[in-house]
């Protein structure tokens, strides 16, 4: 990847390129705004992503800044949650989120949709059984909606069950009388959004990122 | 045979036609001979003549039978126009496999030329209508509003920069290469064109240069073609409409003046940005007026369609009176306005307006390529081999590299890059059309060779047109575009894509990274805090999700009244309604039968509960005189009410409702009880409800709220009740209700979905009470219980 680049100071670079594929002018970027958040530490607290202004008006923020400290999205296949990430982490994390490069064969781009939908799962199955329960969907939802203004909790999860219906049916089709539908597997997951091209979409556009905008 | 029967009555009527129009004329143009003053044609022309001898003794007779076409002349040939396209078009429908190969277009063009070749061949010369004025403020604004109404923001919104860039960039890009290819081909003496200017070559190149992809479009949108592609293409056509118009005038005017000076290129570019800014800005303006005044427009239903069109029309002719760009300041208009007019007005008015707008628009395309048509046969062409086949080279060289260097530049910057296939699909579909035609034919007379010009571009029309209108479908089927995904009505994708999006702007917010899904989300809170409290009426910030699903639930308890209820043998009525019945292979229907009735059943619960929740907010709904539901419902219900006086219902006579408890719940609120009520009879049998969820931890919430159906009696929280039947009610009443009691009013359900209900709740099973009770008349009795039930609901405070 980067490795013809030469970049004064900055060896360790060289491994994290390799890891996350960031070229190292974007790892500069990201690791002058981890300074930022952690205020010149080594490590980030939750408490640390609490101070993003912005991030308050998210309804989903506490999936979010929970993302990053789960070890299952450090891609070494750990589990359970820590306190607190370096900056390696901090970039893996990150990685998720890189756009697809253009030439990249079939394979390539599912693994890259494995990958996104991956992460995307973890933060609905907070309690790491593989699957996402109707709880843990009502839940999601309802942090959803929690926007708008006209809402109560039964719609909320009125919609989680029709959306429980539908991906049981999507998935397991007929089901006898005394089966019942335990939660989304990642199979399931999967099937459910065959046609979301999530490789395109979950993107952050690392490229033109402007240091001096951020900390507000 | 039938339909050949059809078609060739079509064609008759179509001959009748030009010959009437063609003898309309030329009555007009022969000078009336025999008489005088008013142009009757008498009965007795004799007599008439006799009379001319001697003037003292025509005494007024009133006469039986006059005529006097020229006073209704051009309304009536006009119309003739317009009904004659449109029986063409009925034609072209009927063969359904024509149409798929070949665009309409192509069609219509076909037929003007027939109708061409009619009036030739009787020396006739088509009305002279087509002007520059009639084209400009009458026909123009019904296409450039279409297109601007129809348009998918979102998709438009997610890649405006790269439609801006191909419809601004590429057109100048495309007029300016024709244009200088073409005056360097004008300097070859052997062509015998020296005589055309660069002036003129560049204003020839700019109304070339103009895309009317509409043939494309349609066959992308059959195929289903990437989302990028379509918007790319379908914003190239609409915005280039308004860069050529700018082109256009600022060329014309250029072309008059004997000398360009480099201070003149300028000018015109800074002229440029003013006029589109201008008529962004206009547009604005009257777009917000328009959402403004449709908030008040509540107790005057039936003319909000009009002040859609008046105000476009306004933001129209106000931006032509300050020549800036007209076709930006309907466009941002229509876009603008849509948004919160569709939300302020009653549904009828949505679909009139859009039917209108369709309407409008179809009549002054037809009219433009049945022009073409006759024009192309009737007029003077002037000939010349090197000009026009030049002319179509280049339009097509230089689309094909404008389009690969534009894509290559703009590449880097988005998201979905645009593969080779995309700029193929994009450089193929660049069809000419109908407003290439209009703006060469209204050329100032005093553009010298104008006529050569004229034959150019309709020899690329019909070029591009025939050609690459009847090509595109099998080579982008051949190659094999990427599709987009359509089928998104799912509830998980739009949970799963709201929650990618909002864990992208959080992520980007950690990052301190602008994209467009932070200014998405300042634009949706600046939306949501300011512009939807002034310009709608009925304020509920609503999330996408739930509009999904409310949306669905709707379709589906429509789907329910009047699709074939599964395993209903006891509702012949509904059986009957034969009009009003679908195929059972509806689209979702990929599941079983079952699977089906519980997720209606399910589906149909919850919009129960979510109508009963939110009736609480006057929402829009709700209103006894603007219920969308209710509009489609009232249908239904007359016809199950036709049905079912017919008596063919057999259970009915058994119960003691008195119609009028059926009118009764159509009041605001109660309207979809009865639609529930229906459907419970329909699902009488449909069991199993609670097979998602049988174990009792899971209290499945849907599976609960059906069992309340079985707490109609608990009369705690239920109001003197009017006459209900008591057998259900007293079955019910003996079981453990564990709720809210909120959902009254649903009839008895039929066996085996108490027992399920009651498995699922978990409480106390009791063993299963089943009255034998068939599901019809179960299903009446909600209906007078319904209005209570919506009390209780109204009274109980629905914040859960």
């Amino acid at each position: 990847m980067g490795a013809l680049q030469s970049v004064p100071g900055h060896p360790e670079y060289v491994d994290l390129a390799e890891k996350t594929g960031f070229s190292f002018e974007q790892i500069g970027i990201l690791h002058k705004r981890f300074k930022q958040l952690s205020h010149n530490e080594d490590t980030l607290l939750r408490e640390h992503f609490s101070k993003i202004p912005n991030l308050e008006c998210n309804p989903i923020r506490s999936q979010i800044i929970g993302a990053f400290f789960d070890r299952r999205n450090f891609r070494q296949d750990g589990e359970g949650t820590v306190e607190e990430i370096g900056f390696e982490e901090f970039l893996v994390i990150m990685s998720h989120f890189r756009p697809p490069t253009l030439h990249m064969t079939e394979e390539q781009r599912e693994s890259v949709r494995r990958d996104k939908l991956r992460f995307l799962f973890n933060m609905h199955d907070t309690d790491n059984d593989g699957t996402i329960t109707l709880e843990e969907y009502r839940h999601v939802v309802e942090e959803l909606l929690s926007l708008s203004e006209a809402m109560e909790k039964d719609t909320a999860k009125s919609i989680a069950d029709a959306a429980m219906l539908e991906v049981a049916s999507i998935s397991m089709g007929h089901m006898e009388p005394d089966e019942f539908y335990e939660g989304i597997t990642f199979e399931h997951f999967l099937k459910l959004l065959n046609g979301f091209e999530i490789e395109s979409r979950m993107n952050v556009r690392f490229l033109n990122m402007d240091t001096t905008t951020l900390c507000k | 045979m039938e339909r050949r029967g059809v078609s060739s009555v079509l064609l008759l009527l179509l001959m009748l036609c030009c010959c009437f129009g063609g003898n309309g004329e030329l009555q007009e143009s022969k000078p009336p001979e025999a008489t005088t003053a008013p142009a009757g044609v008498d009965l007795f022309p004799n007599v008439l003549d006799e009379a001319q001898a001697f003037p003292d003794e025509e005494k007024a007779r009133l006469p039986v039978f006059t005529m006097d076409y020229p006073r209704i002349q051009v309304p009536f040939e006009f119309t003739l126009w317009v009904l004659l396209a449109s029986f063409a078009k009925i034609g072209f429908h009927i063969y359904h496999k024509i149409t798929i190969w070949i665009p309409e277009s192509c069609l219509l063009i076909a037929v003007g030329l027939i109708v061409g070749a009619i009036m030739h061949s009787v020396k006739e010369e088509p009305p002279a209508v087509l002007n520059s004025n009639v084209f400009f403020l009458y026909m123009l604004p019904l296409i450039v509003l279409d297109n601007g109404y129809f348009m998918p923001t979102r998709p438009f919104f997610e890649n405006m920069g790269t439609v801006l860039w191909y419809a601004v960039v590429g057109t100048v890009w495309n007029s300016i290469g024709i244009g200088i290819s073409l005056f360097a081909i004008c300097q070859f003496e052997v062509f015998g064109v020296q005589d055309i200017n660069l002036q003129e070559n560049l204003l020839f190149a700019s109304i070339i240069s103009t895309v009317d992809p509409v043939a494309a479009l349609n066959v992308f949108e059959d195929i289903g073609v990437n989302e990028q592609t379509y918007i790319v293409i379908f914003g190239e056509g609409l915005f280039n409409d308004a860069v050529t118009v700018v082109l256009y005038n600022m060329f014309t005017f250029l072309a008059a003046l004997p000398v360009v000076e480099p201070t003149d290129v300028l000018v015109g570019t800074a002229r440029f940005f003013v006029v589109a800014l201008g008529g962004i800005l206009f547009g604005l303006l009257f777009g917000l007026a328009a959402a403004f005044t449709t908030r008040f427009t509540h107790n005057v239903r039936q003319i909000e369609p009009l002040f859609v069109f008046m105000y476009s029309y306004l933001a129209y002719l106000v931006a032509e009176c300050f020549a800036i760009s007209s076709v930006m300041a309907l466009i941002t208009c229509a876009v603008t306005m849509k948004y919160y007019v569709e939300e302020n007005v009653s549904q009828r008015s949505c679909t009139t307006i859009r039917h209108v707008v369709k309407m409008l628009a179809t009549i002054s395309e037809t009219l433009i390529f049945f022009f073409l048509g006759v024009v192309t046969i009737t007029t003077e062409h002037e000939w010349n081999w090197a000009y026009i086949l030049f002319t179509l080279l280049f339009a097509f060289i230089w689309r094909g590299i404008g389009i690969l260097v534009l894509t290559q530049i703009i590449n880097p910057f988005r998201t979905i890059p645009l593969n080779f296939k995309d700029q193929f699909g994009l450089a193929y579909g660049g069809l000419r059309g109908a407003i290439c035609f209009a703006l060469v034919f209204t050329l100032p007379d005093d553009i010298n060779r104008k006529n050569l010009f004229v034959t150019a571009s309709v020899a690329v029309i019909i070029f591009t047109v025939f050609l690459q209108g009847i090509s595109i479908r099998p080579i982008v089927e051949y190659m094999n575009i990427r599709k987009t995904n359509k089928d998104l009505k799912n509830i998980n994708v739009e949970i799963h894509s709201r929650m990618m999006e909002h864990v992208l702007s959080g992520v980007e917010d950690l990052c301190g990274q602008w994209s467009h899904y932070y200014w998405k989300d300042k634009f949706k809170k600046f939306n949501d805090r300011v512009l939807r409290r002034i310009l709608i009426r009925d304020n509920r910030a609503e999330s996408s999700i739930v509009s999904l699903y409310k949306k669905l639930e709707l379709q589906n308890a429509i789907g329910l009244l009047d699709g074939p209820m599964g395993d209903i043998s006891a509702a012949p009525s509904i059986v009957s309604l034969q009009d009003e019945r679908k195929e059972a292979a509806r689209p979702k229907r990929k599941f079983l039968a079952a699977d089906v009735r519980k997720m209606h059943d399910i589906l149909s619960n919850n919009m129960y509960k979510i109508r009963q929740k939110t009736m609480g907010y006057a929402n829009k709904y709700n209103l006894p005189d603007d219920s969308r539901t209710r509009e489609i419902l009232i249908r239904r219900h007359a016809s199950i009410r036709r049905s079912v006086r017919a008596e063919s219902f057999r259970e009915l006579p058994s119960q003691n409702i008195p119609k009028s408890q059926k009118y009764y719940s159509l009041q605001p609120g109660g309207d979809l009880e009865n639609a529930f009520a229906l459907r419970r009879r329909g699902h009488g049998g449909s069991g199993d409800v609670g097979r998602l969820s049988t174990s009792s931890s899971r209290s499945h919430v849907p599976m609960r709220r059906l069992k309340t159906i079985s707490e109609t009696g608990k009369a705690g929280e239920q109001p003197a009740a009017s006459s209900p039947p008591p057998g259900p009610e007293a079955s019910d009443g003996s079981r453990p209700g564990s709720l809210q009691g909120r959902r009254g009013g649903k009839g008895p359900v039929p066996p085996p979905k108490r027992r399920l209900s009651g498995r699922v709740d978990g409480e106390g099973d009791p063993g299963p009470v089943q009255p034998p009770r068939l599901p019809p008349p179960g299903g009446w009795t909600p209906e007078d219980q319904d209005p209570r039930a919506n009390e209780t609901l109204l009274r109980d405070p629905s914040s859960s």
